[in-house]
């Protein structure tokens, strides 16, 4: 399988009147073509920065992409100009955001914001470029798209809107789709038809897509392999069934275990106690440390090594260390 | 839309109707009449003038009288200048002050756009100092001693510009500075923590993530939401436009309206003050409604009118 993206050791912070916030701190992801990869993990955990990140969307000052490489079909986006950038921006990668209520322009019409993503990158007439919008909402499940291409936005509905968001984002036929919490505004019965709009898309387009939630649901029902967050680094990576069956990381299943699941009646959730390092000081060892209900000394001092459980099953964490099993099989 | 504008026009008509009222009352109780003065005029003359300007009637029928005049269109002669009618009055001094307050207005709200978008763009950068320090001097330093420290300086010490009149372009100069400077400060101002605001919103980022040119998102997707405010306090700017045009005419000598209001009112010419109050305050209005109908075309989520079930 081709390798579509590499994030490789991405550092970016952010510069505050309280000194710098360390956000991402050394992300290694990859993906390849045709998949959804899911970025999970709680709020403030970078997810989102490492997403804007690809497209450079950091707003700089104050954040800053401070080192690592972001290799997007063999060319390095931060090594690129903003005019190299504006040119994949919306071709190659396009991006979905969380909340449709305001990620459209409120005095424009549909139409208008439909097309000029296209009219921007392709010489293409007026007509064309209309005819090309009306089939994209026909795409993704809009009626009357002649009509519904002259209102504005305040005249949809949420998850009208996040159709329409979506069909901007694909209008140009991106090969990598960004969706940072793309259901996350919606309703539940929204969300499940979005959802199945993505799986459809993936299928017609073959778009690469990273999908970027705390909703564990969301991922469990379309991404391929999953990425777990936590206090800007990348934690653990795995296929859907590595992570979701055989969790390593405590935190992972941590994670896990404070969702709710129909198939286990009548059993307690159990959230994770206390909350995620302040990264302007991010701890020198693991950041989970302080929260770890297996914490060890050596992880409070030292940051885990990197250990490969299967090709595609990665995780940070000291229980993996030779030492640590033999401590647990013989403790437990 | 015609249900509404109708609407509109009635409610314009109301409120120039109570404005021309208290005119009227407050006029009146001024101290003081047009053939008071230090001269004393024989008795009989006086009394035969006032007879002549209906001033010997009843306040009532002076009212009524007064409001037929609005109605009619036709305020009479001036009672100071008898040659001249105060219709004719307006008719010269009109063009003069709508050129005069046109400028202001166009340069206040070009410079004022451009100078607080600018100042957003280079967010607390030296340009945004800048831009700032304008603003705020623009906005405490008050219109006639703006005029007075430019007709010193630029006039008299340098002699580059004409002092007074408005007989050519050069002539236009210094008054439409010293007018426009403080609806350019607060435009600026206005505009620039609004430009701030937009430029954070979500549908700028999905612009730049479209691949859009700086510009572009500037122009098209901010701006236009970012004046939104703007279009908001025009109407007041209007009115202060209109109300600096007395000061500043006065200073500058201008033969415009204003000319006309203050010195009606300075010798209790009443048709005069009548006159230009009610042209004054029409315009107001007409100008505040027009406001509105450009708010409804810029964001098409203010409907002026209920669109027939959809």
């Amino acid at each position: 399988m081709e390798k579509i993206l590499d994030i490789r050791d991405l550092h970016v912070s952010f510069k505050t009147f309280g000194g710098e916030v360390q956000a991402v701190r050394g992300v290694n992801l990859e993906l390849y073509r045709g998949e959804t990869l899911a970025i999970v993990g709680e709020s403030g955990c970078g997810k989102s920065v490492t997403a804007n990140s690809i497209m450079r969307l950091i707003p700089t000052p104050p954040g800053e992409i401070k080192d690592g490489s972001i290799l997007f079909k063999g060319r390095d986006m931060t090594q690129l100009s903003d005019k190299e950038v504006r040119k994949i921006r919306g071709v190659d990668i396009s991006m979905i955001f969380q909340d449709p209520m305001t990620a459209l322009n409120p005095t424009l019409t549909v139409g208008d914001q439909l097309t000029e993503g296209l009219r921007q990158h392709r010489s293409i007439s007026r007509k064309e470029a209309d005819k090309q919008a009306m089939e994209m909402l026909t795409l993704v499940g809009i009626p009357n798209p002649i009509e519904r291409m002259k209102q504005y936005p305040h005249e949809f509905s949420g998850g009208m809107r996040q159709r329409i968001v979506i069909a901007m984002a694909l209008i140009c036929d991106p090969e990598l789709l960004i969706a940072d919490e793309p259901t996350t505004a919606l309703d539940v019965t929204i969300q499940a038809q979005i959802l199945q709009l993505f799986q459809k898309i993936q299928k017609q387009t073959g778009v690469s897509i990273i999908l970027i939630t705390h909703d564990l649901g969301v991922v469990a029902k379309i991404a391929n392999r999953i990425a777990v967050m936590y206090a800007g680094k990348v934690i653990e990576t795995g296929t859907r069934k590595e992570i979701f069956y055989t969790p390593q990381h405590p935190y992972t299943r941590g994670l896990l275990h404070s969702v709710p699941r129909l198939d286990q009646k009548g059993e307690k959730l159990i959230p994770i106690d206390g909350t995620p390092p302040d990264l302007f000081s991010p701890p020198e060892g693991c950041p989970f440390a302080a929260r770890c209900p297996m914490a060890m000394e050596v992880c409070t001092k030292v940051y885990p090594f990197h250990s490969e459980l299967s090709r595609t099953h990665d995780v940070d964490c000291w229980l993996q260390d030779e030492r640590a099993k033999k401590y647990m099989a013989s403790t437990y | 839309m015609a249900k509404y504008i109708l609407k509109r026009f009635i409610y314009m008509i109301v409120t120039v109707f109570i404005i021309a009222t208290l005119t009227f009352f407050l006029m009146n109780l001024l101290p003081g009449s047009p053939f008071n003065e230090e001269r004393t005029t024989n008795e009989a003359v006086q009394r035969n003038l006032e007879a002549h300007y209906h001033l010997d009637e009843p306040l009532v029928v002076q009212y009524a009288l007064y409001l037929k005049s609005i109605v009619t269109l036709d305020f009479g002669p001036s009672i100071k200048q008898p040659t001249e009618t105060v219709n004719t009055l307006l008719g010269r001094g009109f063009p003069i002050s709508a050129e005069l307050g046109i400028w202001t207005i166009l340069i206040a709200l070009i410079s004022g756009v451009a100078l607080g978008v600018f100042a957003a763009l280079k967010h607390n950068g030296v340009i945004d100092y800048i831009a700032m320090t304008i603003a705020v001097l623009g906005i405490s330093i008050p219109n006639f001693v703006l005029a007075t420290l430019l007709i010193q300086q630029l006039a008299v010490n340098l002699g580059v510009l004409p002092a007074a009149t408005w007989s050519s372009p050069q002539h236009m100069v210094l008054p439409i500075i010293a007018l426009a400077t403080g609806p350019m400060a607060i435009i600026a101002r206005l505009t620039r923590s609004s430009m701030l605001e937009t430029l954070t919103q979500d549908y700028i980022k999905t612009a730049r993530a479209k691949g859009l040119s700086p510009a572009k998102i500037i122009v098209k997707h901010a701006l236009k939401n970012a004046l939104m405010p703007v279009v908001t306090i025009l109407g007041t700017l209007l009115a202060g436009v209109l109300t600096g045009t007395f000061v500043i005419e006065k200073i500058f000598a201008i033969p415009g309206m204003g000319k006309y209001f203050v010195e009606g009112i300075n010798q209790r010419d009443y048709p005069v003050i009548m006159g230009t109050t009610v042209f004054y305050s029409a315009f107001l209005v007409l100008m505040l409604f027009l406001v509105d109908i450009a708010y409804g075309i810029l964001d098409p989520r203010i409907k002026l009118h209920k669109e027939g079930g959809k």
